[in-house]
Formats: C-alpha cells, sequence, structure tokens
C-alpha cells in the first residue's frame, strides 16, 4: 500500500528525515517510536501534504502512485488520513460543515454520491457515539475551545466519519488520561480492517496495549535504527531510548 | 486629468440648469440653504492626498470626469428591479431611480398608521415641518466639499418619519438605483429619517446599478433617533464596479436611543464613507459594524466619528475588510470622548485579511479622550488566512478553493451574524460564496 524509499527531508535547510525505508501492507497497524526530535511528526506531515518540508532525496508510492506529487486534498481523497499532533481551531467553521464538505468532497472524487443530510446525521451519531463526543461539540467551530483530550478525539471521530485506507496518527495520544486514551484506541481498532493500515506515532508505549501493532519502528535522527514486533515496544519502555542511541552511536563509529 | 477648476465651474454652471428644473420648488424654505452650499461648493477645494482625512485616498480618478447632475425622471418597470428585491422584504419598498423618488414603484403596505414614507422633493414643496427642523442640521456643509455639493443641489430622496412610540415591524427596503449608461450623471439621493420617542424602525439602504457605467453617487443621510427609539440601519453599497460613490451618514442620537448600523460594500470603484454619530444625550448606545470585500483596484475608504459628547453612553464599532488583487483599503475610526462624558465605554475594531500580494489597508483607529472614568479600547489586525487552517482543511479533502472560501466566510462570519434582518444575512452570505467559489455542497 506504501512504501517509503531513501526519504530524506529538511525545512529551512535543516535535515531533518535522513533516508527513512518503509514498507506497510494493508491490514497491518504500525507503530513509529522514537525519541523527541527525532523527525516523527516530520514524516507523519509528510506523508499529508504538508508544504513546508523539502524533499531532497527519495520517493514514497501510495498505491501504486508518487505521491509527492500529489496535493494534500487529492492525498486524503485517495485515503490518506492525518489526525493531527496539534489540531488547528478554525473559529467561524463548524466541525458539522467541516466535515459534511470533507466526505462530500471525497465522494465526489471517487465518483460517489453527496450524502444526503438524513445519511449525514445517522453516520455522525453513530460516531460520535464511538468516541464518546459530546453531540454539542458538533456545531461549535471546529477545536475551537476544545480541551486538549476533546481536540483528540475530535480527530479520531473525523477519522472514523471519513474511514481512510492509511490513517496516520501523529502522537494521539500525549497527553491522553487513560479513559481518553481507551476511547481513542477504541476508535481505531473499530475502523481497523483487512483493507487498511494504521501508522500510529507515539513517543509512549502506553497506548500500544489497546492498539496492537504487528510492527515496531523506531525512528532516531531521521532514521529507522530498529523495526521489530509488538515486543519492540516493551522492551524500550524497559530500557529507554538511551538503549537506541547508543546502538546507533556505536553503528556511527564503527 | 481635466483642469480641477474647469471640473468645479462645470458643477456650478450646471447650477442654473438645475434652478430651473425646480419650478416653483425654487421659492421653498430651503432654497436659502442651497445658496449657501453652493457658495461654500464654490469656496472649498477637492481633497488632497495632502489632507490628513484623504491622505490615502486620493479623488484624482473622480476629477477626470464631468458628472452631469441627473435632473429627469427615469421610469423603470417592476420587472426591471425585480432582482435587486429580498424575497421576504417586499411588503415594505421604497424604490429611487438616479436619486428620483419613484411614487409608482414605492410600496409601504405592512407600517402602522401615521408613519410618512415620502419623496425629500415632496416634503419640500409642502414645506413640511421636519424638513424645517432637521434638514441640513447634522451634516455640516460647512468644511466637507461633497456636503456642499449635496446641499447644493438638494432635490429629492427619501424622508421617513416614525412618529412617537411607533414600532414598524418589517424592514424598509430603499433601493437606490442607477440607470446610467454613457450619461456620466452625478447622482445626489439626500435623504432624512426621523425616529421619534420610543419608536422603532429597520432601514436598508440598498446601492444598486442596472448598468455598467460610470456615474457618481454622492448621498448624504441624517438621521435623527429620538429619546428610547431603536433604529436598525442596514447599507448594502453594490454600485457598478466603474462607478463613484461618496456617502455620508449624520446621526443624532437622544437620551437612551439605540442605533445600529451595519454596512456591506462590494461596489464602486472609488467608495468614501464618512458616517459620523453624535451622542446628544446619556445612556445612548451606537453600533457601527461593517464588511468590505475589495477586489481589481478598487478603493475601499471609511471614515467613522462617534461623539461621545454626554456620558453613560456605549460604542461598539467592528469593521472587517477582505481585500483581493490590488485593491486598496482605508479604515479610520475616531472615537471622541469629551471632558464631561463620564462612564463611556468606547469598543473599536477593525481586522483585515489581506488575499494577495499587492492589495494594501491603512487602518487607523484614534482615540481621544479628555475625560477620567471611561472604558475604551480599540484595536487593528491585518493578516492573510492562516496556513495551518488552510492545511488541516485541505488535509481532510477540501480544496484550494474550498478552504480558502470556508475560512473567509468564517473570517467574515461574526459580522453577518450581527446583521438582525435574516434576508440580508442570508443575502450576503450569497454572495461570499459566489464570490470565493466554495464547493457544490455548502451553496
Amino acid at each position: 500500500m506504501l512504501e517509503i524509499k531513501n526519504l530524506h527531508a529538511s525545512i529551512d535547510g535543516k535535515k531533518i528525515l535522513k533516508g527513512i525505508n518503509l514498507k506497510i501492507n494493508t491490514g497491518e497497524v504500525h507503530a513509529i517510536m522514537g525519541p523527541n526530535g527525532s523527525g516523527k511528526s516530520t514524516l507523519a506531515q509528510i506523508l499529508a501534504g504538508r508544504e513546508d518540508y523539502e524533499i531532497t532525496k527519495g520517493e514514497i508510492i501510495y498505491e501504486g502512485k508518487n505521491l509527492l506529487e500529489m496535493s494534500p486534498e487529492d492525498r486524503a481523497r485517495e485515503g490518506i488520513f492525518l489526525a493531527f499532533q496539534y489540531p488547528v481551531e478554525i473559529p467561524g467553521v463548524s466541525n458539522t460543515n467541516l466535515l459534511k464538505t470533507a466526505l462530500n468532497e471525497i465522494r465526489k472524487y471517487r465518483g460517489l454520491e453527496e450524502v444526503d443530510a438524513m445519511e449525514f446525521l445517522s453516520l455522525i451519531k453513530e460516531k460520535t457515539k464511538l468516541v464518546e463526543l459530546d453531540q454539542q461539540l458538533l456545531s461549535r467551530s471546529v477545536n475551537e475551545g476544545f480541551s486538549g483530550g476533546e481536540k483528540k478525539r475530535n480527530e479520531i471521530f473525523q477519522m472514523a466519519v471519513l474511514e481512510p485506507k492509511l490513517a496516520i496518527l501523529d502522537e494521539t495520544d500525549s497527553g491522553l488520561d487513560i479513559d481518553a486514551l481507551k476511547i481513542v484506541a477504541k476508535g481505531v481498532n473499530t475502523i481497523k480492517s483487512k483493507d487498511n493500515a494504521v501508522v500510529v506515532v507515539t513517543h509512549y508505549q502506553r497506548l500500544l496495549n489497546y492498539i496492537i501493532p504487528d510492527f515496531v519502528h523506531v525512528l532516531y535522527q531521521g532514521q529507522i535504527v530498529k523495526s521489530g514486533g509488538k515486543e519492540l515496544a516493551f522492551e524500550l519502555e524497559e530500557k529507554g531510548y538511551d538503549w537506541v542511541k547508543e546502538e546507533k552511536n556505536e553503528l556511527v563509529t564503527n | 486629468m481635466n483642469d480641477i477648476k474647469e471640473i468645479k465651474n462645470q458643477y456650478l454652471k450646471s447650477y442654473e440648469l438645475f434652478e430651473n428644473s425646480l419650478n416653483g420648488e425654487r421659492f421653498s424654505s430651503i432654497n436659502g440653504i442651497r445658496k449657501e452650499a453652493l457658495s461654500k461648493f464654490s469656496d472649498l477645494s477637492f481633497p488632497t492626498v495632502k489632507d490628513e482625512e484623504w491622505k490615502y485616498t486620493s479623488i484624482a480618478p473622480l476629477l477626470e470626469h464631468n458628472f452631469i447632475p441627473s435632473f429627469d425622471k427615469k421610469h423603470l418597470t417592476k420587472n426591471q428591479i425585480k432582482k435587486f428585491l429580498f424575497e421576504s422584504l417586499e411588503s415594505n419598498v421604497v424604490v429611487v431611480i438616479n436619486g428620483h423618488f419613484s411614487e409608482e414603484l414605492t410600496n409601504i403596505n405592512k407600517a402602522p398608521d401615521g408613519i410618512e414614507v415620502s419623496s425629500i422633493a415632496k416634503a419640500i414643496s409642502l414645506n413640511s415641518p421636519l424638513i424645517g427642523k432637521h434638514f441640513g442640521k447634522y451634516a455640516d456643509f460647512s468644511k466637507h466639499i461633497f456636503t456642499s455639493l449635496s446641499t447644493a443641489f438638494t432635490k429629492d430622496g427619501v424622508l421617513i418619519h416614525i412618529p412617537e412610540s411607533k414600532i414598524v415591524d418589517q424592514p424598509i427596503h430603499i433601493l437606490f438605483i442607477t440607470s446610467s449608461e454613457n450619461e456620466k450623471l452625478l447622482i445626489q439621493p439626500r435623504n432624512l429619517f426621523v425616529a421619534e420617542k420610543n419608536s422603532q424602525v429597520t432601514i436598508i439602504e440598498h446601492f444598486v446599478s442596472i448598468n455598467s457605467g460610470i456615474y457618481f453617487t454622492n448621498t448624504v443621510t441624517e438621521i435623527v433617533v429620538g429619546e428610547n427609539a431603536v433604529v436598525d440601519h442596514l447599507r448594502i453599497q453594490e454600485e457598478s464596479k466603474s462607478a463613484f460613490h461618496i456617502g455620508r451618514m449624520d446621526i443624532d442620537q437622544e437620551r437612551s436611543s439605540n442605533f445600529s448600523s451595519h454596512f456591506i460594500s462590494l461596489g464602486a470603484s472609488l467608495t468614501r464613507n464618512d458616517f459620523n454619530s453624535k451622542f446628544n444625550d446619556e445612556g445612548g448606545e451606537c453600533k457601527l459594524n461593517g464588511l468590505f470585500l475589495t477586489e481589481n483596484n478598487q478603493l475601499f475608504d471609511v471614515h467613522t466619528l462617534i461623539d461621545h459628547a454626554k456620558p453613560h453612553c456605549n460604542s461598539h464599532e467592528h469593521y472587517k475588510g477582505i481585500l483581493n488583487h490590488a485593491s486598496r483599503g482605508v479604515f479610520n475610526g475616531k472615537v471622541i470622548v469629551r471632558p464631561d462624558a463620564q462612564k463611556t465605554n468606547a469598543f473599536q475594531e477593525n481586522n483585515n485579511i489581506i488575499l494577495s500580494q499587492e492589495a494594501l489597508i491603512n487602518t487607523k483607529p484614534q482615540l481621544e479622550i479628555f475625560a477620567d472614568d471611561v472604558k475604551c479600547s480599540h484595536g487593528a489586525t491585518i493578516g492573510q488566512l492562516n496556513k495551518d487552517a488552510l492545511f488541516y482543511l485541505k488535509s481532510r479533502g477540501l480544496g484550494n478553493e474550498a478552504a480558502r472560501a470556508i475560512l473567509i466566510h468564517a473570517f467574515a462570519s461574526d459580522v453577518i451574524q450581527s446583521v438582525k434582518v435574516k434576508a440580508v444575512r442570508n443575502y450576503i452570505e450569497e454572495i461570499l460564496s459566489g464570490k470565493f467559489n466554495p464547493p457544490e455542497e455548502s451553496k
């Protein structure tokens, strides 16, 4: 589904990603872990199409297409969804309006009929229940005045409505209490299927108790320095990132 | 550019023609005021960018044309004006064509007895006491050349009188329609709205054009808001994109009166607006809100003045500008708090969004406070569409145009939502949708 080949990226001349290689197939859950500043969020944002980064080398193939040539909106229409680490507040735009417009833009792109008001309402009702989001928040402006937890749940709610093929969660677990964390995990586990894939970017192992990854990758200084199964996450939790850092440094000195 | 003196002489010369067109009216009580204004007009100079009040607005393009005062009545059919009407506001419609009140197209169906909605020309010829009492008392022409031009050539416009304690539920929609092809008309509707004690009315001044010709609207509106009266005023300026529009509005606010105004400006190549409100007694409320959208080479200028002459009055002003292409905007909001105007609350804000590299806005709040127990604030912002918000919307599948349109809507929404008349609110939304090309489903 997704193949990242030797990806190098920089921002304002500063190199952030230094040769990422990653392959993701449908039905898989991948966790990308790593210390702060290792390039996790950069990778997530580049996948969604953020234009601030300069791709200096490498390519990304998504479903046989060159992802880097696609606009952010076309990526979304092709099924990529990024749950933002810091969801943006947009005063004056209601959550409902945003979601309905987004859903219909995506459907239109895929040659499907637009949903009517009734269908949309029942869809919304179902999905708000899933993430235990207060329906009253929907008529309010996007993320405006939402608590940290509400913002994160709103991201998962949007994901549930848009049903992406590739969902990328950028530190969705950061700052959440255990109840909110479980809700987020429930949302992800519900949409997960053999036809889609999930990438969980996280700093902590905690979320991975609830969303069980098939693969865990450790990102450090712009490269994936270690990959393994879910047990790698436990190992990291136990030994901390210093363990990986040391290994990597050894690698460099040797 | 033509010689400016020559332009002025043209206006002075056409006065003779104008006087002839007045017939018997020339002996009316206001003719003295007309003459006085004419002599002021002759003395005053056209402003240049060296004048502080006109620093960012050059009227040179206006002075390139010889505009001819529109003396003759023009007739339009019901069908021709239909497209300018609001569906739910068809019960009280006043039509003014090229500055002349149209009796045949005006229809006041839903207003209580005693309400007067008539032509200023008629009121003058009948020597209405309202004219004697209020005409020219608020819009001072002695320093303002365009007001002196309007006053000198006073012929027609709209007079609205709401007697004491009368409540007009249905808004009065005044259509100022210009129908001018190549005549380069000078159109000068002159209006007087008087809401007596405890009365209430909503008045919409709507400037539209049938053709896209070059003409010059120079309009003056005087509004008296009597004790405890409530006046909700809306002005929608949609002149031809080649036209010039100079608009002035002076509001006299009596004790505990409540005046609110919403100004939506879209049209004209050059627009200059001077809105002045004065609290003549305690307890008044004044709200001046506005939304202007400029594109191509349009220039929009609004100067407002709120005069807190008396204590315990509140004023709120909020203007928002959306500027595209190489257009320019000027916002100058002055608030004066006089020495004995204690307990004044005056809040002012101007926010602008610049959609292109070439657009320009000059914004200047001016607070002059001479009292010491007051609450006043002002703020101005100039920015672009939020990049993070744009990316967020796109990452949800919205195209660039749709995402921009949604953010522009959102930017304008608080001013739009503060418009009380639903039909007008919807109309502004429609205009925004049409302009910024949103996705099909949100239309």
